[in-house]
Order: structure tokens, then C-alpha cells, then sequence
């Protein structure tokens, strides 16, 4: 099968010097659900907003769906990005609009300037939001304003707003880094289910080891910038995190 | 935001703290001395050039205090020329006032360094609104009463130049404080620049707007009734002409209006600053 995303070489220096991603390259295939993991810093942030164009790579192609994104025009690459979905860690939803409207937001990509800018939707785009909003449970919700809910709902609707793109791909950056224990089971379900159902591909950023473990179909694994592990999660040793997460110390707290 | 690689690779979540050595105090107050003695020095000196003669300070007093017996009671007389002029004071603040947030509104998104197009762009605007801001607006309204002569107009452009130094300033503040987070989940639905505006932007700054827009028209109010005194129209040039033929029962009365016109503004502000 042909793949949904071609990275090829990517490398991203910051102004600053800093090396976040240094000759990166892989394929991801329709249906994959790959969780990339490693340390703070590891360049996992960097690497999905290379994908979106979000961060503009110093070197290096990602080329999606056959296109190469790093090289489109802007009007291009406004329609490559509505193709794909992004869950962020702190949410980003504008808090004074309501949950609906945030939602909606998800369709900005493909509603005109003028009618965009006045919040004016369609009829059938407004049905489509309030659809994928009972999908996600937040139906009774849709006419509140976004920072009157709780943390995992307020990811609810970033996962909504994702999905009211119809997106090919949904890039995932850490999105349960600050949510309780209760919460990030039900937001990794709930992102892992949608996937399935909607046979949609997704890329995302963890930090707990555990977690990737339970969902991923690929886990990537990161460090100083380079792919050091890429496979399948039961190929996935000790001594392979030990290496990715760099601690040849004890364990914070033992488990078990 | 990551590791630079080639580095010695390192535990980045140390447990002990190895480093032994002493480090040096910063010497950060030094410049904070200097400024304070430069301060004093200052005073001592202005205290001193300036010569004050301070028995007038004594005199003055007294001469004040007659002046006030003089003017009691305030002349009500004169009423159907004060209100209205105290009505076109007000409506030439409330006019400069919507001038600028109307044209600072559009300048501001531009101004803010987290979302304009252009950053060379963004800087000249801050620097016209500096200047913009630096120059009083009494100086802008004897400026504006050479280009169009006397009357309300030199005194809402002067109000409008002044008010959009200042709200340029800080309405693209408000945008830059904003959580860049917000304007990236727009940017990677796909929404253009306009569309990121208003729809992430403005309703996450708006309550900031809105108060210093209010704070803007409570200043504005309290500037346009001191224009009138060169002659850019409303109750200031009421107040002038009372004093010049030493009517100082009118101007008693003038300032009461001015006192309470201030004072109405600041109550309906403050109520409304609660509200937002």
C-alpha cells in the first residue's frame, strides 16, 4: 500500500543552534497508529509540527499523499493541513466561544474568509460538529462556553476539532500530559477508537511507555533528535527504553 | 526545546546535584544605586536652579482662598451656553475615541509580533505610534488648529492621533500576550490570517480591549474639556473665556460641570468594567 506520509532526511537546526531533528526519515502506511516516544526535548514536538508545516524544516522532505508539503505554496499548504487533524496538549480551544464554535473551527479550512471570520457555518457542517460531538459524549455540552469544562472534556472538543477537518492523518502531540490518570484512558480510547472506526491514520506524542505499549500498532522511538527504535510494540525491550529514556538509574518508583 | 546531539550524552533528569563550586553574587543592584543617586542628585539640583520663592507659596494660599469666597456663588446664568458645550466636549472625545479603536483595531493585529505578516512592518507601526504618543495631545490640537482652524474638529483629531498611539500599544500587547498555542491549533486547521483573527484573536482578547477602550474614553473625556482652553471647542473654552473676563461666578459653575460630567464617566466606567 502506499503511504499516507513519506519523511525523508528531515532535519530542523532552531535559530538558536539547536538540533531538534537531525536526518529523520520513515514512512507511515494508512490505518498505522504510531506512538512516538522518548524524553523531554527528544524532538518529538519538532517532528510532528514538521508534518503540518507548523515548524518550517531546515532540510529534509515530508511528503504527504504524494505531495511534498515543504515545498508548497501557502494556499497549498492551507489545504494539506486541513487534511490533517492536531490534538495539542493544552487543548487550544478559544475559551470565550462555545464548544460548538470550537468545533467549527475545524471547518475553517474550507469556508471562505468572510463567512469564516463571521463564525458563519453551513447547515451541513454545524450537523457534521454536533454529530462528532455526540459521538465524543459532549452533545449536552455543545452551547457551553469552552473553559467551563473539565480538562478531558476540553480534549473532547480538540479531538472534535480535529475531526470536523476529515482528516487523513491526525497528529497527536502529548495529548494527555495534562489530564488525570481517568481522563487519559478515556482520551487515548477515544482517539484509539476513532481511528479504528474511521480508518484514519494517526501519529502521536507520549510520554508514558505503558500507555504506548496498550494502543500503538508502531512505536517510534526518539532521542536527541534521531530515530533510534522503529517497530513493533513487542519488540520493544527494557534495554530499548532504558536507552530511549537515557536512565541507567533506578526507577523513580518501582512498580509492582 | 531539545538536546543538541554530538553532545556527551548525559542524564537530563539528575537526582543528586554535583555541582560543589560557589557560585558568585550577582551584582545586579549597581545600576539600580546609580539610577536612584542620579534621581537625588537631580531633585537637588532642579530644587536648587529653579530659585522658588517660597513666601508666595504662603501668599498664594491666602489669594487662593479669596478667590474661592469671590466666586461663590456659582452663576447658574449662563446654562444654555455651558451644557451645550459641555454636550460637544463629551461628543469630541466620544468621536476621537472611535476613531482610533476603529483604525487601531486594524493596525494592532499588524502591530503584534505573534501574528503579523510582516515583522519590518509591525516595528514601523509601533514606532509611528510612539510618536504618536509622545507628542501631548494639546501640542496635536494646536498643530490641527493651524491645518483646520478653531472649533471641534482640530480637537477630535487631536483626541484620535493621541488615543491611537496609545491603543496600538497596547492592543497589540494584549495579542502578544496571548497563548501561541491558540493561534496554532487555527493555523493547522487549515484557517487563513483574517480567519484566525477573528475567529481565535478578538474573542480571546476582547475583554482586555474593551477595558482599555473604556479607560481610553475616560482619559479622552477628561482631554477634551482641558483642548477647549486653545481653542479646539467644548467647555474648556467656555471655562477660558470666564476666567479671562474675570467672571469668576461662571467659572465656578463651569467647573462644577466639568467635575460632574468626569465624575458620571468614571461611575458608568467603573460599573461597566464589572460587567466585563
Amino acid at each position: 500500500m502506499e503511504p499516507v506520509l513519506k519523511i525523508e532526511h528531515l532535519t530542523k537546526v532552531y535559530p538558536d543552534g539547536t538540533v531538534a531533528l537531525s536526518n529523520t526519515s520513515f514512512d507511515v502506511h494508512p490505518g498505522e497508529f504510531v506512538v512516538v516516544i522518548g524524553s523531554s526535548g527528544a524532538g518529538k514536538s519538532t517532528l510532528l509540527r514538521c508534518i503540518n508545516l507548523l515548524v518550517e524544516p531546515t532540510e529534509g522532505d515530508v511528503i504527504f499523499k504524494g505531495e511534498k508539503v515543504n515545498q508548497s505554496k501557502s494556499k497549498q499548504v492551507k489545504h494539506i493541513r486541513r487534511e490533517i487533524g492536531m490534538v495539542f496538549q493544552n487543548f487550544n480551544l478559544i475559551d470565550r466561544l462555545s464548544v460548538l464554535n470550537n468545533v467549527l473551527h475545524g471547518r475553517l479550512g474550507y469556508t471562505n474568509t468572510i463567512k469564516g471570520s463571521l463564525g458563519i457555518f453551513n447547515k451541513k457542517d454545524i450537523k457534521e460538529a454536533e454529530a462528532i460531538l455526540e459521538r465524543v459524549g459532549l452533545k449536552q455540552q455543545k452551547y457551553k462556553r469552552a473553559d467551563e469544562l473539565s480538562g478531558g472534556q476540553m480534549q473532547r472538543v480538540g479531538i472534535s476539532r480535529a475531526l470536523a477537518q476529515m482528516p487523513r492523518l491526525i497528529l497527536a502531540d502529548e495529548p494527555i500530559a495534562s489530564l488525570d490518570p481517568a481522563s487519559s484512558k478515556n482520551i487515548m480510547d477515544h482517539i484509539y477508537n476513532i481511528c479504528q472506526e474511521d480508518q484514519l491514520t494517526a501519529i502521536v506524542n507520549l510520554h508514558q511507555v505503558d500507555v504506548a505499549l496498550k494502543y500503538a500498532t508502531r512505536i517510534i522511538g526518539m532521542q536527541h533528535g534521531q530515530i533510534i527504535f522503529d517497530g513493533h510494540p513487542s519488540q520493544l525491550s527494557d534495554k530499548v527504553i532504558d536507552e530511549i529514556y537515557d536512565t541507567k538509574k533506578p526507577p523513580l518508583v518501582n512498580a509492582q | 526545546m531539545s538536546q543538541q546531539i554530538g553532545k556527551e550524552k548525559q542524564n537530563i533528569y539528575p537526582l543528586v546535584s554535583s555541582d560543589k563550586e560557589d557560585i558568585a553574587k550577582p551584582k545586579g543592584d549597581r545600576f539600580l544605586k546609580i539610577i536612584v543617586i542620579c534621581g537625588v542628585l537631580l531633585f537637588v539640583f532642579s530644587l536648587y536652579q529653579l530659585n522658588i520663592d517660597y513666601t508666595n507659596l504662603w501668599v498664594g494660599t491666602i489669594e487662593f482662598f479669596t478667590m474661592l469666597g469671590e466666586m461663590f456663588p456659582p452663576d447658574f446664568s449662563e446654562w444654555q451656553y455651558v451644557i451645550p458645550a459641555a454636550i460637544e466636549s463629551l461628543q469630541v472625545a466620544i468621536l476621537g475615541t472611535v476613531i482610533a479603536v476603529v483604525i487601531s483595531l486594524v493596525l494592532a493585529f499588524l502591530a503584534a509580533e505573534n501574528i503579523t505578516t510582516n515583522k519590518l512592518f509591525a516595528r514601523t507601526i509601533k514606532g509611528f505610534a510612539t510618536l504618536m504618543r509622545v507628542i501631548p495631545t494639546i501640542v496635536w490640537a494646536l498643530i490641527f488648529i493651524v491645518a483646520v482652524g478653531l472649533g471641534p474638529l482640530p480637537g477630535v483629531l487631536a483626541i484620535a492621533i493621541h488615543s491611537l498611539g496609545m491603543l496600538i500599544k497596547v492592543f497589540a500587547q494584549s495579542v502578544e500576550e496571548m497563548d501561541g498555542g491558540k493561534i496554532e491549533a487555527l493555523k493547522a486547521a487549515g484557517a487563513n490570517w483574517f480567519q484566525i483573527i477573528a475567529q481565535g484573536v478578538i474573542p480571546t482578547v476582547f475583554t482586555a480591549l474593551l477595558s482599555w477602550t473604556i479607560l481610553r474614553l475616560e482619559i479622552d473625556i477628561g482631554e477634551s474639556t482641558i483642548l477647549g482652553l486653545v481653542g479646539a471647542g467644548g467647555i474648556g473654552w467656555e471655562l477660558t473665556r470666564a476666567m479671562r473676563t474675570y467672571d469668576f461666578n461662571s467659572a465656578l459653575f463651569i467647573t462644577i460641570v466639568i467635575f460632574v460630567m468626569i465624575f458620571s464617566v468614571e461611575m458608568i466606567s467603573n460599573r461597566l468594567k464589572l460587567k466585563v
